[in-house]
């Protein structure tokens, strides 16, 4: 046997559509030219909730260049394919209404001056109901969860110190720098093929089957270069599409659907707000004795992906750490708001926001220092998660701590008379991969293929979004077939080619994904000593024996593996202003191994910096049940100069069922920061807040009601 | 109107509106789709195109304002061979393009700031893109490959 020849694993080799984006050949949606194509608008409700009495169309009008597209040319079920059957694709005349901002019409014109025009031609009356917009009057549960480990109600009397705080958590865009987006092509036999800005071919391709009534092979699904999605594009891309497609269809010509920003902003869907309660117990030594943890988010109107958004945010709730006696009751309302969805962190960021304060409160009040007491509590190999999963192995507490604590320099104080200098630390865990038994029911697939000329094709629905899954798909790929870089290629995230691997989601497509890719070079390999090619091999995943899941309890193994992080954030609290400004994040993260170290980092980085804009700027103010702040000029997020110096150390502890021992890292960042700046707060000022985004406005309150 | 200007070095001639967008002018009427859209309202940056040198968001400006000026756009960029520039191999090597959506104006934004400011400090390097948004790099990656063409 001769070794591999080259190792492409853990090299930061160039991304492979690089070159496209730094010249500007790079072909996002709405970059793609099509002649003939009528451009697509959607008309919307400006109501939160009632019904639909009348739609007019102004009869002086010349509608005969407009296409008008309402719930009746629906060939399909009026339904949004996801969860639950309760979104329809169009509000049908005489439905109700349940947000504002909620589609009724499509329109398409030849261009944009005749679709403006129509656009105000529209009457929609309305018929009002009491909306509800707040958490606490909402009475429709989407779903509720229990988990419960040890006797919460007996433990209660063991415990020496009870400490009680309920947080808050706000709303927040994805912000994805390209709006969402898709161009609909009617063809031949009923097909209709739709190119877009999305995560999840297959999602889509579900949607426009049901909606459009069509077979596998009339519905063709195709990514194009998609400039972000933070999960804002995992679900969302199927109304887009599916509008998209019933105006094409009714056209008889290619439309194009492209939101700009006012609409992406007041239209998708964004992080749940919530509340978390939590009271834990301890001992006088700080020994942890129970956590008693209540979590409410609001899903808004529909119900998207709410139900795994709260099972993830569960989950997570207890946080990192080992305690006998935990009892978390979770729930999702409805309230008439635009529906919330998934993005980054998936409910995680928000129960581990308030799980990392509770350290800090509990470590005050006892008046020990808080790193001590989360190593203490912190989970390590052998102990058990609050579903009562033993973990067996790649647990990466004490290494990020260890290193987070190591790397992070000396605090000094600001020169400056009205700023205050503070520094805050969290730990945190995120599951990789789907919740439960979700791989096992998805079974994702991909296809290898050994070519005629020597080269080999990766066959994926699994997309790029920015985060470098073509180029790791690659690297593995070449390294378990032992060739050159350069003798892999990845087919296009088109339905019609490639199987389907699954959404691009969930910190799940280097780590699972990524394992089949590997799996399918090694068999091809294996099969090539004594076959040629072409060969072409599918590899579905498959549950390991020893992950057990009871979707019924709650109880087992939640996650096959979890990744870890450690960080600390160095903040500048302006007393006057209460302007807080981050300054460093350091953050130490147990990846397993780092695929491609500089793209690991890079999303690390910018999860971190998604973080600190939850944590500090991002605020959505809503109003009638919608958002006030709906554009980009009233909606901010971090520019170069309210980005802190980010230091990363990427840990490596090798996970044994990733490929080359890799875990999921790409929500991870997106949970530690809020935490680590709030405690930092407190050190700075003296005031703890039990809510984010930590703005001006709330820290001088704070500040207010502290003098 | 008929407008007359330069692109990327070469003369061009469009008829339209004096008030289309420039944005509008380049992306549908000059195949020029490197130039994205982000907001149309100039707040992020991913519409930077050069006026004369100079940073501007293509989006605020009518094409009737550009007749007889330089505009350089992404594709512009790299040499005339194809070769990429010193700052687009960077930004490759170093990370800083992820999704690429805002590559093209903070490509452009940094183009400026290289030949204004040498060598620029890190903060020089914030300041100077400060006007595109990237929500892919936390900027790090970013800054990493402009300060590395300063040597």
């Amino acid at each position: 046997m001769c070794p591999a020849p080259v190792t492409a694993v853990g090299r930061s080799v160039p991304r492979r559509e690089g070159a496209d984006k730094v010249t500007g050949r790079a072909r996002y949606t709405d970059d793609i030219a099509v002649s003939g194509s009528w451009y697509g608008r959607t008309i919307r409700s400006t109501i939160a909730r009632g019904a639909i009495r009348s739609i007019t169309l102004n009869p002086a009008f010349d509608w005969s260049r407009v296409v008008v597209v309402t719930a009746d040319d629906i060939p399909g079920d009026n339904v949004v394919q996801l969860i639950r059957d309760d979104q329809p694709v169009l509000a049908p005349q005489g439905g109700e209404i349940k947000h504002r901002e909620e589609p009724i019409l499509l329109l398409a014109a030849p261009d944009r001056a005749t679709l403006e025009e129509a656009a105000g031609q529209i009457r929609i009356e309305y018929e009002l109901a009491n909306p509800v917009f707040e958490i606490g009057s909402a009475t429709e549960v989407f779903s509720a969860v229990e988990i419960t480990k040890g006797d919460v109600a007996s433990a209660q009397r063991t415990a020496h110190l009870v400490v009680e705080r309920e947080f808050r958590v706000g709303l927040q865009e994805q912000l994805y720098i390209e709006p969402q987006g898709a161009i609909a092509f009617p063809e031949a036999d009923g097909v209709i093929r739709v190119v877009g800005s999305l995560q999840c071919p297959y999602y889509v391709h579900r949607a426009l089957k049901r909606a459009l009534k069509l077979s596998d092979q009339q519905a063709v699904v195709v990514q194009a270069e998609t400039g972000g999605g933070f999960g804002g594009k995992e679900e969302y891309p199927s109304i887009v599409v599916v509008h998209a497609a019933l105006l094409a269809r009714k056209a008889g010509r290619p439309v194009r659907l492209i939101y700009d920003r006012h609409e992406d902003l007041a239209a998708t869907t964004k992080r749940h707000p919530g509340v978390i309660r939590h009271r834990t117990g301890v001992k006088r030594d700080g020994t942890l004795v129970y956590q008693d943890i209540e979590i409410v988010l609001d899903g808004g109107a529909y119900c998207t992906l709410t139900p795994v958004v709260l099972s993830r945010a569960a989950i997570h709730a207890a946080g990192a750490y080992s305690c006998p006696h935990v009892r978390i009751r979770a729930r999702a309302v409805a309230t008439n708001t635009p529906p919330n969805g998934a993005f980054r962190g998936f409910g995680a960021p928000q129960s581990l926001l308030a799980a990392e304060l509770m350290v800090e409160h509990v470590a005050e009040r006892l008046g020990m220092s808080s790193v001590d007491l989360r190593r203490k509590w912190m989970l390590r190999v052998g102990d058990t998660t609050a579903t009562g999963q033993v973990l067996t192995e790649s647990v990466g507490s004490t290494l990020v701590l260890d290193a987070a604590l190591k790397a992070a320099p000396h605090v000094g104080t600001s020169e400056r008379r009205h700023v205050r200098r503070g520094r805050g630390l969290s730990l945190v865990f995120h599951g990789s991969g789907f919740t439960g038994s979700g791989e096992k029911k998805l079974q994702g697939t991909i296809g290898f293929e050994a070519l005629a000329d020597g080269t080999f094709r990766i066959l994926t629905a699994s997309t790029e979004i920015g985060q470098g899954t073509k180029t790791i798909f690659c690297q593995l790929a070449a390294d378990a077939l032992g060739v050159e870089l350069d003798k892999v290629t990845l087919a296009p995230q088109d339905t019609s080619l490639v199987p389907d691997s699954g959404p691009t989601v969930a910190s799940r497509t280097a780590m699972i994904v990524g394992r089949l890719v590997q799996e399918a070079a090694l068999e091809i390999k294996e099969r090539l000593q004594h076959e040629r090619p072409p060969l072409r091999v599918e590899k579905s995943y498959m549950q390991p024996d020893s992950i057990h899941w009871d979707e019924a309890t709650y109880r087992g193994d939640a996650y096959p593996v979890y990744a870890w992080a450690c960080t600390i954030a160095d903040v500048d609290v302006d007393i006057t202003t209460g302007e807080v400004r981050v300054t460093d994040l350091v953050t130490a993260v147990d990846c397993g191994k780092a695929l491609h170290p500089v793209m690991a980092e890079g999303q690390i980085e910018g999860g971190c910096l998604q973080a600190v804009g939850w944590a500090t700027i991002e605020e959505i103010k809503m109003k009638d049940g919608g958002y006030q702040n709906d554009r980009l000029a009233t909606y901010l997020i971090p520019t170069a100069l309210d980005a802190p110096r980010i230091c990363t150390i990427l840990v490596e502890n090798p996970y044994s069922r990733g490929p080359f021992g890799a875990k999921g890292i790409g929500e991870l960042p997106m949970d530690g920061p809020a935490p680590a700046i709030i405690a930092a707060i407190h050190n700075a000022t003296g005031v703890w807040l039990d809510e984010v985004p930590a703005t001006p406005e709330k820290v001088l309150e704070a500040l207010g009601a502290q003098s | 109107m008929t407008v007359r200007f330069t692109l990327n070095g070469a003369p061009v001639s469009v008829e339209c509106a004096g008030s289309r967008r420039l944005l509008d002018t380049l992306r549908e009427d000059l195949g020029k789709t490197g130039t994205k859209e982000g907001c149309g309202e100039g707040e992020c940056g991913a519409c930077s195109v050069l006026i004369d040198g100079e940073v501007v968001d293509s989006c605020l400006v009518a094409v009737g304002q550009i007749e007889g000026r330089n505009v350089v756009t992404v594709e512009g960029l790299a040499g005339p061979d194809g070769k990429l520039s010193r700052l687009q191999q960077a930004f490759i090597e170093h990370g800083a393009a992820q999704c690429g959506i805002c590559t093209p104006g903070m490509l452009l934004a940094a183009h400026v700031l290289l030949q204004r400011t040498l060598p620029p400090s890190a903060d020089d390097v914030r300041e100077g893109l400060a006007g595109n948004l990237c929500r892919c790099t936390g900027y790090t990656k970013i800054i990493e490959a402009v300060l590395s063409c300063t040597t």
